[in-house]
C-alpha cells in the first residue's frame, strides 16, 4: 500500500500536526512500509468474529452520582499557557 | 556495610530490626546514583531532598512501630506516572515543565506504604519505544554494556533497580515495556492483568492495553509490591472489583505437579539460538522442579499479533493525545495566526518522531474509508488471539516463552528502521492484547547480557505465575545479577 504525499497532508491535517516537507517525505514512505506489513491481517478470514475493544468482561460500570470534591479554578489554570481572569484565552476560533 | 543491591525483603527486615536507618539506605541509592548516572541516564528528575524527607518520616513511622509493607524504601517511578508537585514530562518537549495537580493511584498507595521516592525516571516518549532512545531529553544506557540500549519504553526505571540506584521501580506496559527492558536489564519486571492496578493518574497512551507494574530485585518483592499497588479505584471504571488475593500466601508452594505450555510460535527462526537455548535450560530447570511440560502447544494466530498490536495501539493513542492542544497546559505554540495554526505549531514542534508516526499511524487507521479494513479488522483478530490463550489455559496453568528474541542491541542500530524496532515486542505485545498477567524474570546471562524468561498467567491469576517465578528463581539460584557497570569504548 503506497501512500501519496497529498494523503499524508490529509492524515496530518486531521490529527491537527504541522509537518516539515521532510517529515510528510519521511512519513509517507514510513507509513507506507508499515501498511504493508498489516496487509497480512488480510490472510485471515474474521467474518461473524465479534470485535474486542478491551479484555475485560465489563460492560456499564455504575456509581451514585455524589459531589465530592474537585480541584478549584486557581489550580486547574495553574498550568495554562494564557489565561484570562477564570477562562483559557486562545486565538479567535473564527475568522 | 553494602546498602546497594539489598531486596526489599532484606532491607525491610534489617530496617524493622534497628539494623539500619531508611536514611542511611535512601542515602547509599542517592549517592549511587550520583556516581552513576551521568552515565547511565536512569531519571529525568531526582528529588533527592524530597527522598530525605521521606526517609526521616520512614524512620519515625519505623520506631513507633506503625511500618507499612514498603516503609523506608527506595522507589523510583516511570516518569508517565503523574506526581503532584514534581514535574512529569512522559519524556516529551510537550510536558517538558509540567507540575501535575495530584497524584496518581498507585503513587498515593506508595506514600500510604512508606516508600520514599528517589526520582522519576527516563522512558520513551508516552512510553512509544523499545529502547528509551525515543525520550526527547536523552536516552538510557544498559549498565551491563552502556553502548547498548536498556530496551524501554521504561527503561529508566529497569536501569534504576539494575545499577542499584533504586530498591524498586514502577513502569507502565503496553506492549511489553516492563517486561522487556526488565529482560534486557537482567531484573525482574510484571505486567499484571489488565484491570488488576487503577491506571488513575497514568498518563494515557492506548488504554484499553496500558497496566502499571513493578521492576524488582526478586520475585518476591514483586509478589510485595504488586500487593501494594493492586485493587479496585472508582477513579478508573476499568480497575476491576474483585478480591485480591495474599500474592505471599502460595508462593514458596513449588510447582510440582503444574502444568506448563511452551508455544512454539514464540521461537521464531530468527531469533538468537542463545536466548532460545537460555530458555530452554530455565524451563528445563521448572521440570526437575516437577511441573509437566508440553513443548508442542500452538497458537496460531501470533503472527499476526504484531500487525493487530501496531493498529491498535497508535489508534488509541492518537485519540489520546488529542488533548495535547497547548491550550490547558504543555508546551504552546504562541506566534501563529490562528488557533488551528497554533495547535498545528504546538503538537508539530512539541511531540517527537515516533509519536508523530503513532498518531499519523492511528489517525489513518481509524479514517472514514479505512476503519473496516485496520481498526475493525484489528479488533476481531484481537478476539481471536484472545480466544486461544483462553483454549490453551483449559489445559495448562501458565504458558512460558522468552521474553525478547534478542539480548539489548546496541544504541541507534535500530532507530531508522521502525518496522524493526517493533519486532523488539514481539513476545510480549500478545499478553496486552489479550489482557493477561506475564512477568519477566532473569534466567542468566549470554555474552554478558541477560535474557529474560516470561511466564505468562490466567486472567487475575498473578498468584500462579508469582508462584512459577519464585519456583525458577529459587531452583535455578542465579541470585540477584549485578551488572559490571562497563564503561563505554
Amino acid at each position: 500500500m503506497s501512500l501519496t504525499l497529498d494523503e499524508v497532508r490529509h492524515i496530518a491535517s486531521l490529527a491537527r500536526l504541522a509537518l516539515s516537507h521532510e517529515e510528510a517525505e519521511k512519513l509517507r514512505e514510513q507509513l507506507s512500509g508499515i501498511l504493508d506489513h498489516f496487509d497480512l491481517l488480510r490472510e485471515l478470514d474474521t467474518s461473524g468474529v465479534e470485535p474486542t475493544a478491551h479484555s475485560l468482561p465489563l460492560t456499564n460500570v455504575m456509581r451514585e452520582d455524589n459531589t465530592s470534591e474537585s480541584l478549584s479554578v486557581d489550580r486547574v489554570l495553574a498550568n495554562a499557557p494564557r489565561v484570562e481572569g477564570e477562562y483559557l484565552r486562545v486565538r479567535a476560533v473564527f475568522d | 556495610m553494602d546498602l546497594l543491591y539489598l531486596t526489599i525483603e532484606e532491607a525491610s527486615r534489617r530496617l524493622a530490626s534497628r539494623e539500619i536507618s531508611s536514611v542511611e539506605l535512601t542515602k547509599a541509592a542517592l549517592q549511587r546514583a550520583d556516581e552513576v548516572d551521568d552515565t547511565i541516564c536512569s531519571f529525568i528528575t531526582r528529588t533527592p531532598e524530597l527522598a530525605l524527607e521521606q526517609a526521616a518520616d520512614a524512620d519515625r513511622r519505623l520506631a513507633e512501630g506503625d511500618a507499612g509493607s514498603l516503609t523506608g524504601i527506595p522507589v523510583a517511578l516511570k516518569d508517565v506516572l503523574s506526581t503532584a508537585r514534581i514535574r512529569t514530562t512522559c519524556g516529551s518537549r510537550i510536558l517538558e515543565d509540567l507540575v501535575p495537580l495530584y497524584d496518581a493511584f498507585v503513587v498515593r498507595r506508595l506514600q500510604e506504604a512508606g516508600a520514599v521516592l528517589v526520582g522519576k525516571t527516563n522512558c520513551d516518549e508516552f512510553a512509544m519505544g523499545s529502547s528509551t532512545e525515543n525520550s526527547a531529553f536523552f536516552p538510557t544506557r544498559n549498565p551491563w554494556d552502556t553502548d547498548r540500549v536498556p530496551g524501554g519504553s521504561s527503561g529508566g526505571s529497569a536501569t534504576a533497580v539494575a545499577a542499584g540506584e533504586a530498591t524498586f521501580a514502577l513502569g507502565s506496559d503496553t506492549g511489553g515495556s516492563i517486561r522487556q527492558p526488565a529482560a534486557l536489564s537482567g531484573v525482574v519486571g510484571m505486567k499484571p492483568t489488565y484491570g488488576r492496578v487503577s491506571r488513575y493518574g497514568l498518563v494515557a497512551f492506548a488504554s484499553s492495553l496500558d497496566q502499571i507494574g513493578p521492576f524488582t530485585l526478586s520475585v518476591t518483592d514483586c509478589a510485595t509490591v504488586l500487593q501494594a499497588i493492586s485493587g479496585h479505584d472508582e477513579r478508573d471504571a476499568t480497575s476491576v472489583s474483585i478480591d485480591v488475593p495474599d500474592f505471599k500466601a502460595e508462593l514458596e508452594a513449588g510447582v510440582r505437579g503444574l502444568k506448563v505450555g511452551v508455544p512454539r510460535e514464540y521461537f521464531p527462526e530468527d531469533m538468537e539460538p542463545a536466548v532460545r537455548e537460555a530458555v530452554a535450560t530455565a524451563i528445563n530447570v521448572l521440570v526437575a522442579e516437577g511441573v509437566a511440560v508440553d513443548w508442542e502447544v500452538s497458537l496460531p494466530s501470533t503472527p499476526y499479533a504484531l500487525a493487530t498490536y501496531y493498529i491498535i495501539a497508535p489508534s488509541e493513542a492518537s485519540a489520546n493525545l488529542a488533548r495535547y492542544d497547548g491550550v490547558k497546559y504543555g508546551y504552546s505554540y504562541q506566534d501563529g495566526d490562528s488557533m488551528w495554526e497554533n495547535m498545528e505549531q504546538t503538537r508539530g514542534r512539541g511531540f517527537g518522531t515516533e509519536v508523530k508516526r503513532r498518531i499519523m499511524l492511528g489517525t489513518y487507521a481509524l479514517s472514514s474509508g479505512y476503519y473496516d479494513a485496520y481498526y475493525l479488522k484489528a479488533q476481531q483478530v484481537r478476539t481471536l488471539i484472545r480466544a486461544e490463550f483462553d483454549e490453551a489455559f483449559k489445559s495448562y496453568d501458565v504458558l512460558i516463552a522468552p521474553t525478547t528474541p534478542t539480548t539489548a542491541f546496541p544504541i541507534g542500530a535500530k532507530t531508522d528502521d521502525p518496522y524493526a524496532m517493533y519486532l523488539n515486542d514481539v513476545c510480549t505485545l500478545p499478553v496486552n492484547i489479550a489482557g493477561l498477567p506475564g512477568i519477566s524474570v532473569p534466567c542468566g546471562l549470554v555474552d554478558g547480557l541477560p535474557v529474560g524468561l516470561q511466564i505468562i498467567g490466567k486472567p487475575f491469576d498473578e498468584a500462579t505465575v508469582l508462584r512459577v517465578a519464585r519456583a525458577y528463581e529459587r531452583a535455578a539460584g542465579l541470585g540477584i545479577l549485578r551488572p559490571p557497570l562497563r564503561a563505554a569504548a
